[in-house]
């Protein structure tokens, strides 16, 4: 089993040794609780993660170089991540679990054992495959993004983007902020920018937060979730102190500006999100921090079969069981990636399959707390699914996909005149969702405007690119003469 | 009981053959609806390479099937115009060693015999043609008549210049019958079409289509997987295989086998494809499949070894047994008519299967002789999974 060579705690291992036990892809939140409860259950494990240093999305943090001093200012779970990460330590000290950072799983065979395709380093220029008993999914979530008029101007940031610049470098992408889309996170990315400088004018959100209360199971949802409550009244309360304004029902229906963002317009929302015509107001700015939500990262388990769900924000996640089994045997998931739920459930998401894993009961307390957190994250879902007349702030010039510039006027031609009716075949006809990004910024747009039916896992073979020599030179010799 | 037909003729598959079928019926001035339970392309058409190829077929029916098709595609190529991104940029064939360069020549002589271009390059003409080959080939032959379209657009913009009517995602759970026994129309989760001619342009489904009529038609899937590399300068000009590919054609192997075609795309992509298995409709990547076709595009181009592949994709081809399509009235079933099990050539071989099937439905004399393609060609075997063992051909 190779090791990598860019790993100097891994203790020296035999290639011919056996599959680790367990091989934890994702050490965030979910992927670094499981790694070291398992570890310390006894499991030997692999925790691997495309990033070099762990942590996840949730759990960023300043790189040592940059000299900032206070990380913990900016979130509140400072403490829990640093008790993961000495345990993490500990269980690497004792050969317990392998960190191969830098490690980008490109493919995951299954068998027995499992084998895991890395590129490995900042520049993808080493390789690695892992063979595990298990593998455990905890691959996150990415941004969900829709596109509007403009949207593509410098100056307009994504809100996940804007945190993580944050978090991790302390820049701020400007000095007048607006925040826009929907999802807790928009409350979460405002409180952060304005906590850090920024002057945040408003807090454009175009679902309903009223819409969390509406009905009995939600009351009870939020009535079981305190910390969540005191969480959001904390960024309520910050958000009052800095005169941040919020405006439900309301979105960024087109962004000003020649060379760098100057305003936004924003306009109502009906229920279906389709902007009242005669509603838009402009408000100065000079960046636009945006985001809808998140979208669970499966495809490493989408492309083997693996059944899905769609969660209540219409994004699509992996079905899991109780005790957090994919459909395909020896593969789990944990967190984000059996529905965007937050980080507290990510923890016990991933101390459950650990556990799991290793055989062991699982406390009726963790059980329960998955429950709850579950309902939670499913309310605060429903009320931030994209209404489907969003569509209506589009122009025919609006850009789409944005790596291959297919504009709304040409996937409207391919499914109108040329007969496309999903995301593939627009992609396959327009050329959209097949640049750098593989879909990962356009493919909600695209599914929606293509108008094919309940969302459907995006097709995505490779979670990342290849060097070709890397496939290569591990191709098998041929043994039949031929070349 | 028979209500007055509203098409002359229902085309079942809006791949590219059934939008071929539908495009050469309507300009016989034929009536034509297309039905696909998905949209157009979404079955093996939207999954394979557009490469429309003479260089890879010995002498034969599906030879003769390629050259129709090739005037065909050029025709096409005027009237739609830069959408269907046609390239008539020729293939390029090669071989590493004197041997395989024996056997190439040869069968280039017996190509050119019927009607294939087909010119000889000494090893040290092949810097001219394709300056990153890698060095020390022993020679190629270049074939000018291989050309490429992108194979999702050519059925797309084929379907909408047919002006046939669409039913895209229906799908086709019946065929209607006269008392007589003959086809007279399909029956859709949605609605019944009427018409005196049903065409089966169903892929890889094809069988199935048959089975609804009571006939027995042995298409099979064989999938492929094609890697696509990050949009490059051009550094490919033509389409590149390695001769020992061509030498492969008589293996009879069920097995993997991997021949990699190297070739660019307008947008930039390098295309390198593509393996033929037969493993059902399994959609699992194959990693060692991946591995060996880097390693043989690697071989032919070293320069591909400093780039990335950004995706991958897969698709079943619709094979026969005999790796011929089924083209033409059914003789068992009237009314029934087959395009399908096209196999790796599909792209290549639609407008002159949809010349044929046109010229059938109207009573025209046809371009070819269809007999080689009749669908009652095959005997009813054994439970699935005991067919004899088959021969390959080529196809990229
Ligand atoms: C951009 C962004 C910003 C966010 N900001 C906040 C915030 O401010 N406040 C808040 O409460 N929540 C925030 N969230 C949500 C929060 O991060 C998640 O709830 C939490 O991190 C989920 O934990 P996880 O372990 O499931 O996944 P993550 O923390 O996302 O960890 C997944 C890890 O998997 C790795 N990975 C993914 N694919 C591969 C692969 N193929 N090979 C190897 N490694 C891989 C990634 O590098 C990552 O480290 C944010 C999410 C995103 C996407
Ligand atoms: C990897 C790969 C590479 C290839 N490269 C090339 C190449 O370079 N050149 C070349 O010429 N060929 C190539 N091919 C082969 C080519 O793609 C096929 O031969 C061709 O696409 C077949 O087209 P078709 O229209 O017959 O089938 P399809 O495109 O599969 O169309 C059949 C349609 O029938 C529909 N259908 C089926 N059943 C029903 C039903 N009951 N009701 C309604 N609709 C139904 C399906 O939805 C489908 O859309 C390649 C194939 C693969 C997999």
């Amino acid at each position: 089993m190779p090791i990598s060579p860019s790993d100097p705690t891994a203790p020296h291992r035999d290639p011919a040794a056996v599959p680790y036990d367990l091989a934890v892809v994702g050490a965030g939140p979910a992927g670094l609780a499981a790694a070291v409860t398992a570890a310390e259950l006894g499991l030997r494990c692999a925790l691997l993660d495309a990033a070099e240093r762990p942590g996840g999305q949730y759990y960023r943090h300043p790189a040592p170089g940059l000299g900032a001093a206070r990380p913990d200012r900016l979130h509140h779970h400072w403490p829990a991540f640093t008790a993961l990460l000495a345990r993490l330590d500990t269980q690497v000290r004792a050969g317990r679990v392998d960190h191969l950072a830098g490690h980008h799983v490109w493919t995951a065979e299954p068998g027995e054992p499992w084998r895991l395709h890395a590129v490995v380093g900042p520049a993808g220029t080493g390789s690695a495959v892992v063979e595990a008993r298990n593998v455990l999914l905890a691959t996150g979530a990415y941004e969900r993004q829709l596109p509007f008029p403009g949207w593509t101007l410098p100056g307009v940031v994504t809100a996940g983007g804007a945190q993580a610049m944050l978090k991790a470098g302390l820049v701020l992408p400007g000095r007048r902020i607006v925040v826009a889309g929907s999802g807790p996170l928009l409350l979460a990315a405002a409180a952060s920018l304005a906590a850090a400088g920024a002057r945040v004018p408003a807090v454009v959100e175009a679902g309903d937060y009223l819409g969390y209360a509406r009905t009995p199971a939600a009351l009870g949802a939020l009535a079981a979730n305190p910390g969540k409550l005191a969480e959001g009244a904390r960024h309520a309360a910050l958000l009052l102190r800095h005169r941040v304004r919020l405006r439900p029902r309301a979105a960024v229906v087109e962004v000003h500006g020649e060379d760098r963002v100057t305003a936004v317009t924003v306009a109502r929302l009906d229920s279906a999100w389709r902007p009242v015509p005669g509603t838009g107001r402009r408000i100065a700015c000079d960046a636009l921090a945006v985001g809808h939500g998140l979208l669970p990262q499966i495809e490493l388990a989408t492309e083997l079969g693996a059944p899905t769900r769609t969660a209540p924000d219409g994004a699509v996640a992996l079905a899991v069981d109780e005790r957090l089994r994919t459909g395909l045997p020896g593969l789990w998931a944990a967190g984000e990636t059996c529905g965007v739920g937050g980080a507290d459930l990510a923890l016990v998401e991933g101390e459950i399959a650990a556990r799991e894993i290793a055989g062991r009961p699982v406390p009726t307390a963790l059980r329960s707390a998955r429950r709850r957190r579950r309902a939670f994250a499913d309310l605060l879902a429903a009320a931030h699914r994209p209404g489907p007349g969003w569509t209506d702030w589009l122009t025919p010039g609006t850009d789409v996909c944005r790596c291959e510039e297919v504009p709304v006027s040409r996937i409207r031609e391919a499914v109108e005149e040329l007969g496309a009716g999903d995301a593939r075949t627009v992609k396959l006809l327009t050329r959209a969702g097949m640049g750098w990004c593989q879909g990962r910024m356009c493919g909600p747009a695209v599914a929606c405007l293509s108008g094919g039916g309940p969302a459907r896992p995006d097709s995505r073979p490779l979670a990342c690119p290849v060097p070709l020599s890397h496939l290569a030179e591990a191709a098998p010799r041929p043994s039949d003469g031929r070349s | 009981m028979l209500t007055q037909p509203s098409h002359d003729v229902v085309v079942i598959g809006a791949g590219v053959v059934g939008a071929a079928c539908a495009y050469y019926a309507a300009r016989a001035g034929l009536r034509v609806a297309v039905v696909d339970r998905g949209p157009v392309a979404g079955g093996t058409t939207g999954a394979g390479e557009g490469n429309l190829l003479v260089s890879d077929k010995e002498p034969g029916p599906e030879l003769d099937l390629a050259l129709l098709s090739t005037g065909l595609w050029r025709d096409l190529a005027e009237e739609l115009g830069a959408a269907v991104e046609y390239e008539p940029k020729g293939g390029l064939v090669v071989a590493s060693a004197p041997a395989g360069l024996d056997a190439l020549r040869g069968f280039a002589a017996r190509q050119r015999a019927v009607g294939v271009q087909a010119e000889e390059i000494p090893a040290d003409g092949l810097p001219a043609l394709e300056p990153h080959l890698a060095p020390g080939l022993a020679g190629g032959v270049r074939y000018p008549q291989d050309a490429q379209v992108q194979p999702a657009l050519a059925a797309a913009h084929l379907l909408r210049a047919s002006g046939a009517d669409r039913h895209l995602g229906e799908t086709v759970r019946a065929l209607r019958t006269t008392a007589a026994g003959a086809v007279c129309g399909v029956v859709t989760d949605r609605r019944e079409l009427a018409a005196a001619a049903v065409v089966n342009a169903a892929g890889t489904w094809g069988g199935e289509i048959a089975a609804l009529a009571g006939v027995h038609l042995p298409v099979m899937p064989r999938r492929g997987f094609v890697l696509v590399t990050e949009p490059l300068p051009r550094i490919v000009r033509h389409k590149v295989y390695a001769a020992d590919y061509v030498a492969d054609v008589a293996s009879g192997s069920a097995a993997l086998q991997t021949s990699a075609v190297v070739e660019g795309t307008p947008a930039g992509p390098v295309l390198i494809g593509a393996s033929r298995e037969r493993v059902g409709f399994d959609r699992t990547l194959s990693v060692e499949v991946l591995q060996r076709l880097a390693a043989q595009a690697a071989a032919l181009f070293p320069v591909l070894r400093g780039v990335a592949v950004q995706r991958a994709y897969r698709g079943f081809r619709p094979y026969l047994p005999d790796h011929l399509p089924a083209v033409g009235a059914d003789p068992r079933v009237p009314g029934l008519y087959h395009a399908c099990g096209h196999e790796g050539a599909g792209i290549g071989l639609a407008p002159a299967t949809g010349l044929l099937v046109a010229q059938q439905l109207t009573g025209d004399p046809t371009a070819l002789d269809p007999a080689p393609f009749r669908a009652d060609r095959f005997k009813v075997v054994g439970p699935a999974g005991t067919e004899p063992p088959v021969t390959d051909r080529g196809e990229a």
